[in-house]
């Protein structure tokens, strides 16, 4: 119980510091950056762009809760793409069976990587990388080149906005304009949600913690730990599969370069959001805000004229740098 | 590497003993190229002589293309061994720090100017500051997995993700081009010395490999690293000091990604900072991992790792013989690695073994 406590304690410290550093960072972009990042579109256009790696992120912490690592929701992402894009354009398919295609290739993915970690007990990092390749690698096999998607019912789903009450902002005409969030969001928010209760209120989601913070315990518990990882890998995988459409909605276009680099900005907000990559501690909440750090640090970079495309790339690794130094100084700390 | 993996093996009857020795698997992986190139295309087995551009007489065909293009891969695979068996992860950023060092040896030779007529320095001085530069990022890389005990692949991640945009910063972005005016030498390292029908790169490699094998024949390099990928406490216990260990493997590896750095950028007496050496880390834990060397780390055996980095390019110019686009590579790639981490899991192997009627029992406790 005592263990469980000090974990507890550490989670919150690091869910602490991220949510303290998301606002201090967000203030300082208000003071120095202009009164732009003070309209709530600002703040939700960053969720709008940011729908897809939210739900990435929040798969990404449920293996990393159990102690695994799953690089491949980048390549899954590209490949729902471009399946749902052919299949919508090129086949005259409805939405509704797409959406039911990114859900078989997350679960297709989700079902074999699981297997694969849980089962024959290999390492996640190789399985996920053979499995990041290989759909990198199907993508351009489904279809070479990018293309736009024309099909009328996915355009008027993809043009859908949800309007936010009382958000809006006068413009210079004096006209009142309705502050918007994308459909995606939606989805992202209630996935949000729906695991941080899984998390937190059912035993399954408990067992997560368990087999995470020490596997032998777990064992002695009666937690199934190879069931488990397998959950937590097919989970984050079906998940991979619905960002992957969120993503696809919010470009509207398949192409084998999308979703580059998103396993790597889906890992650093888990990890900036307080995940341990040792696995047993975390919280959906703190990726959420993981993934608004890292949006809002983008952003800032931008408006301040670095706009190179290195900056990006840069700035994000040295701050998963910092967080990851600051993980291994607690763990350290936790130890003596 | 395993003396005393074949004693255990001569005990044991003629296939099993065979098929146990650890450079089975990339020779069998070998023989299977061969004979699938054989059946399909005989062609492939053709080396001719012709007058290269400059005009030199050089060799040309499928197999000497494996040999000149699999240096790197080569030359990484030494490096990736030592990480993996010290560690038991992998380096999964040489990629990214071969544009790091192709860019800094371009920064070093040609300033600021990008078409220069001469340089300013020899390629040598170049190499040495690329070298220096290389080991930094490996020692970054050492830092992060050995003193704050990061897993060694999430702590590689950081430099996989920055490295190519610092390899854009390093020279602005600039594509610099050395042309034959300015260095008549600097095509020669990744093409041709006039007058010698073979490679330049498959000499480097072959350089390095009789370096690392000198070095572990009469060094404790070998034995420090596999003790302390077998057991760090212990090894601690024994006197080694596993974090410094743990952090020179890093360092060499940095050493071979820049000797590939500089064989990638004299191919091209250029740079292209996405696409240099994309994708090489696959190739190179793949290498690894062909032959037959445990990815979670402990014993490894060096010559099959090089044996592997040659098979996995004779499958890339396979692959590529059959018009398959370079793009769509890695998902036959990815079902090799799925395959070889399959067979080689303790799971499956145990139940192999445990198909193997009567030979069970011996076998048993060796594996165990």
């Amino acid at each position: 119980m005592g263990k469980k406590l000090k974990n507890m304690t550490d989670s919150n410290l690091l869910l602490l510091i991220t949510i303290v550093i998301f606002f201090l960072m967000y203030v300082g972009a208000v003071v120095f950056q202009g009164k732009g990042f003070l309209k709530a579109q600002t703040f939700f256009n960053i969720l709008n762009e940011n729908a897809a790696l939210i739900i990435l992120a929040c798969g990404m912490s449920l293996v990393m809760i159990t102690g695994g690592i799953d690089i491949s929701v980048g390549g899954v992402t590209a490949l729902v793409t471009m399946c749902c894009a052919v299949y919508l354009d090129r086949h005259d398919g409805n939405v509704g069976f797409s959406i039911v295609i990114a859900l078989l290739i997350g679960l297709a993915f989700g079902i074999v990587q699981g297997y694969l970690v849980a089962y024959l007990d290999i390492q996640p990092f190789i399985v996920s990388l053979a499995g990041m390749f290989f759909a990198r690698g199907m993508t351009t096999i489904v279809n070479t080149n990018p293309f736009n998607v024309e099909n009328a019912e996915f355009v008027a789903l993809k043009a859908t906005r949800v309007v936010v009450p009382f958000m809006g902002t006068i413009n210079k005409k004096g006209k009142y304009v309705d502050a918007y969030v994308e459909i995606g969001v939606i989805v992202a928010l209630i996935m949000v949600i729906l695991l941080f209760c899984f998390l937190r209120w059912t035993s399954l989601g408990r067992s997560f913690y368990a087999v995470g913070g020490n596997k032998q315990s777990a064992l002695m518990l009666g937690i199934n730990v190879k069931k488990t990882k397998f959950l937590s890998h097919l989970i984050c995988s079906i998940l991979a599969g619905i960002g992957g459409y969120v993503y696809f909605l919010h470009v509207g276009s398949g192409a084998a370069t999308n979703a580059q680099g998103a396993e790597m900005n889906a890992i650093a907000s888990s990890i900036i959001g307080g995940t341990m990559l040792t696995g047993g501690v975390g919280n959906i909440i703190g990726t959420l805000f993981g993934v608004l750090s890292l949006a809002t640090i983008k952003n800032i970079v931008a408006s301040a004229g670095l706009d190179q495309a290195w900056w990006t790339g840069i700035t994000i690794a040295a701050m998963l740098c910092i967080f990851l130094v600051i993980q291994s100084v607690v763990m350290a700390r936790k130890k003596k | 590497m395993s003396p005393e993996m074949n004693k255990v093996s001569k005990k044991s009857d003629f296939p099993g003993s065979l098929l146990r020795n650890q450079l089975f698997i990339p020779f069998a992986a070998l023989f299977i190229l061969l004979v699938f190139n054989l059946i399909a295309d005989p062609s492939f087995f053709k080396i001719t002589m012709s007058q290269s551009n400059a005009g030199n007489a050089v060799l040309l065909g499928p197999i000497i293309t494996i040999l000149d293009n699999g240096s790197e891969l080569a030359i990484l695979a030494i490096g990736m061994t030592l990480v993996t068996a010290a560690t038991g992860g992998q380096d999964i950023s040489v990629g990214a720090a071969i544009a790091i060092a192709g860019s800094t040896l371009l920064r070093v030779l040609c300033g600021t100017n990008t078409r220069p007529d001469t340089l300013r320095t020899t390629v040598f001085a170049a190499f040495l500051i690329s070298v220096l530069v290389a080991m930094a990022f490996g020692a970054f890389n050492g830092m992060l997995v050995a003193i704050f005990k990061i897993q060694p692949m999430v702590a590689t991640l950081i430099l996989y993700t920055a490295g190519r945009s610092i390899a854009a910063w390093i020279n602005n972005n600039e594509l610099p081009i050395i042309s034959t005016q300015a260095s008549p030498t600097f095509a020669y390292y990744g093409g041709y010395i006039p007058g010698i029908p073979i490679p330049t790169p498959f000499f480097i490699a072959a350089a390095c490999v009789v370096v690392i094998l000198l070095v572990l024949k009469f060094t404790n390099l070998g034995l420090y690293t596999q003790a302390v990928g077998i057991n760090e406490s212990s090894s601690r216990l024994n006197g080694l000091n596993p974090v410094f260990i743990k952090w020179l493997t890093f360092v060499i590896l940095g050493v071979c990604v820049a000797v590939a750095a500089l064989i990638k950028v004299s191919r091209l007496s250029s740079i292209n900072y996405s696409v240099i050496a994309k994708d090489i880390e696959m190739d190179a834990i793949l290498a690894v991992a062909l032959g037959g060397n445990a990815l979670s780390g402990g014993k490894f055996n060096m010559v099959a790792s090089i044996i592997g980095a040659y098979v996995i390019q004779m499958l890339t110019t396979t692959l590529y013989k059959f018009q398959v686009p370079s793009d769509a590579l890695p998902a036959y790639k990815a079902v090799v690695v799925i395959l070889l981490v399959v067979f080689s899991a303790p799971a499956v192997r145990e139940k192999l073994e445990r198909m193997d009627i009567g030979r069970s029992k011996k076998t048993g406790g060796v594996r165990a």
